[in-house]
């Protein structure tokens, strides 16, 4: 075992299914000589030859149209947005096409292409480049939205994105990527696609985060603690599909339940959870299930990022609110 | 003291390449493509048969048996030339007004009868059909095309990925973009732009002040072509060469056919008087491709009135035939659907499956 951080993780996770599948290409802006701008793919390129990891020209409509083409000649493309804020210029390669290749093809023409992408607040990006936009691409059948919030799940989960043959949105939060090291086996293993995990057992109220908002919310519930308040966190992991048996199973048995995320309030991941589980567990509830985000607005300049993000603090005030109803 | 001009008479570069004229006599020699008798003859027959489709079709549309068809009249040289120049090997990647080379590729013409209805049936190429079913939002297809030729450059194929658009697709942002990483990467690729003049009413010169569009492939540091696109053996001839070329490394190619939809842009509505006089109607149908391939073949002996008589008839037949099988063909149901669009159904996916089972059991 070595101690990884999430982008080491990363990198581990493509080098691993570089060597396992001929097939798999790594490509992207800055991707191949550079290593990437956070280093997402160093060393690979000089490991796998400039054949299967390679920069491209600077055109993200292109680099989706290119993995399209690709996976048709039987590739499996792991293209990289170089910030997920990019997304709306390679909106319809993404949702126009390789969602529904399957389908309009009669389901002869799969499209296992994992983007992978950097995205999430608190890093003092410019515009444009810390945007939660999972909810986006949430909204699109066809896709599977996965997002990691530590080195093990990531390297596992990245495994098994390369490895499904249905397109998969990859979305790296930048806080995370060198925040903290965690134990990750170096050899290959592989974590469940559309599985939660339950992060912190509890049984007073559920957390349900993503991202770095489960480290906020596992913050919160560790001064929730101090109140006597014992709060139990579920980390999605995968966003589209959500997970929502483990959801349900947590909220029957805490009868409370808090919605975190760092996007905007308004549709979004959290509202199709608040929905399910008021439509399969409202008798259960003691408590309206109430929202932790961000306002309605576009992502703010880095002046006033701290403040439009949510975190621990507004959670903890949120949990108290459910738990005084 | 005036900075070098780079634009004037750039247009001269990119003559209208032609080998037969609209009196049906060549004009090119020395570009005549090595056909037999009989490839010759095949031609023919295709693009007869083609126009015979589209009469059909645009009939069946205005009886409601059909769904969405846009008509394909005068591009016949355009679409069944290039689609000649390929091999079974070499990938297409269509237009909406594309479905003729599809059908010449290996698809059923009952399952294009089902694109048209909507059936997912109609975009499910047979195995060994190297194709995609009709791209709808314009020039999508043309950056796919470029991963397609780069996946046949990194397997070593002896093949090559041909995409087509219109002359409104050569506006789109993914037109040059796609065109580019070709270029970057060395795809094997082929683009053709029918340019029928027309992006539904919008006309060529308000698209670009760019006085041809093959001129675009310089851009992207690619060869351009501009070919007679009424003329069946100069799409063929330039599209051969496109191919070689790919396959041997040397690049792709950007090919421009100048030609004329007779029709509407679809038969959903759009009415060309609107944008279109009929004198230009007149003065493209002069140039019409069948008309100056049948002078061609038959000052050789190679054609006669019998002999298309009795292939229209047989034409007719097959259609009539392939409409009956696309009518016999079980409504697509939602349960289809939602059953071919992953892998795996995922978990919300299943329950919403169990619904429309149930709905459509009834």
């Amino acid at each position: 075992m070595a101690q990884m951080t999430m982008i080491q993780a990363i990198t581990d996770a493509m080098r691993t299914e570089l060597k396992n599948d001929e097939n798999v290409l790594v490509f992207g802006e800055d991707v191949g000589q550079n290593g990437g701008v956070f280093r997402a793919t160093e060393g690979l390129q000089k490991e796998f030859g400039e054949d299967r990891v390679f920069d491209t020209p600077l055109a993200e409509s292109g680099i989706g149209g290119m993995s399209i083409g690709l996976a048709l000649t039987g590739f499996r493309p792991v293209p990289e947005i170089q910030f997920f804020g990019f997304v709306y210029e390679v909106m319809d390669a993404i949702s126009g096409q390789m969602a529904r290749y399957r389908y309009r093809s009669g389901g002869t023409r799969p499209m296992p292409i994992t983007v992978r992408s950097p995205f999430g607040g608190g890093v003092h990006t410019p515009e444009l480049h810390a945007d939660s936009l999972e909810g986006l691409m949430a909204q699109q059948p066809g896709l599977r939205v996965v997002i990691p919030s530590n080195p093990y799940d990531a390297k596992g989960l990245l495994i098994s994105s390369i490895r499904n043959n249905d397109p998969v949105i990859f979305l790296e939060h930048m806080k995370l990527y060198r925040s903290f090291r965690e134990e990750v086996p170096e050899e290959e293993y592989t974590v469940d696609l559309d599985k939660a995990a339950v992060k912190r057992e509890g049984t007073d109220v559920t957390l349900v985060a993503y991202g770095a908002m489960v480290h906020s919310s596992l913050k919160a519930a560790e001064e929730l603690e101090k109140d006597g308040i014992s709060a139990e966190v579920i980390d999605l992991r995968t966003v589209s599909p959500v997970d929502y048996e483990t959801i349900l199973e947590s909220v029957k048995k805490t009868n409370r339940a808090v919605v975190v995320q760092e996007a905007q309030k308004q549709a979004g991941i959290a509202a199709s959870v608040v929905s399910e589980i008021q439509e399969k567990a409202i008798l259960h509830l003691e408590a309206p299930v109430l929202r932790v985000a961000a306002p309605d607005t576009v992502y703010a300049f880095t002046q006033a990022e701290e403040v439009w993000l949510p975190n621990h603090n507004t959670i903890v005030e949120k949990v108290n609110d459910v738990m005084n109803f | 003291m005036t900075l070098k001009r780079t634009l004037e008479n750039i247009e001269n570069q990119f003559e209208t390449f032609q080998i037969l004229n609209e009196e049906g006599e060549i004009v090119n020699e020395d570009f005549m493509p090595d056909l037999s008798d009989e490839d010759l003859k095949e031609i023919m027959r295709r693009m007869v048969y083609t126009r015979i489709l589209d009469q059909r079709s645009i009939a069946l549309n205005r009886q409601g048996r059909l769904g969405f068809y846009a008509p394909t009249a005068g591009q016949e040289a355009s679409q069944l030339g290039s689609q000649f120049a390929l091999e079974k090997a070499d990938f297409i990647l269509p237009g909406y007004r594309d479905v003729p080379q599809l059908i010449w590729h290996g698809l059923p013409l009952y399952q294009a009868f089902l694109f048209s209805r909507g059936h997912y049936k109609g975009n499910q190429m047979p195995e060994g059909v190297n194709a995609v079913s009709p791209q709808i939002i314009i020039g999508a297809q043309i950056t796919q095309t470029a991963g397609v030729g780069l996946g046949y450059k990194k397997r070593g194929e002896n093949a090559v990925a041909i995409t087509y658009t219109g002359d409104g697709g050569a506006s789109q942002g993914d037109f040059y973009e796609g065109i580019n990483f070709a270029g970057a990467f060395g795809a094997q690729a082929i683009f053709v732009v029918q340019n029928n003049r027309f992006a539904i009413s919008v006309p060529v010169e308000k698209q670009s002040a760019a006085q041809t569009i093959a001129q675009k492939a310089v851009a992207a540091g690619i060869e351009g072509i501009q070919v007679d696109g009424m003329d069946v053996l100069a799409v063929y001839a330039a599209t051969k060469d496109a191919r070689e070329r790919a396959v041997n490394g040397e690049g792709p190619t950007l090919i421009e056919t100048l030609t004329y939809r007779y029709g509407p842009h679809t038969m959903a509505g759009d009415d060309p008087t609107r944008y279109r006089t009929e004198d230009e109607d007149n003065e493209w149908e002069k140039k019409d491709p069948i008309v100056r391939f049948r002078k061609f073949l038959e000052a050789k002996g190679l054609w006669s009135e019998e002999e298309e008589n009795e292939l229209i008839e047989k034409t007719k037949e097959e259609i009539k035939a392939a409409v009956k099988e696309a009518d016999n063909t079980p409504k697509q149901s939602v349960t289809d659907l939602i059953g071919i669009m992953h892998e795996e159904l995922p978990s919300n996916l299943k329950e919403q499956l169990e619904e429309y089972k149930e709905k459509e059991s009834k």
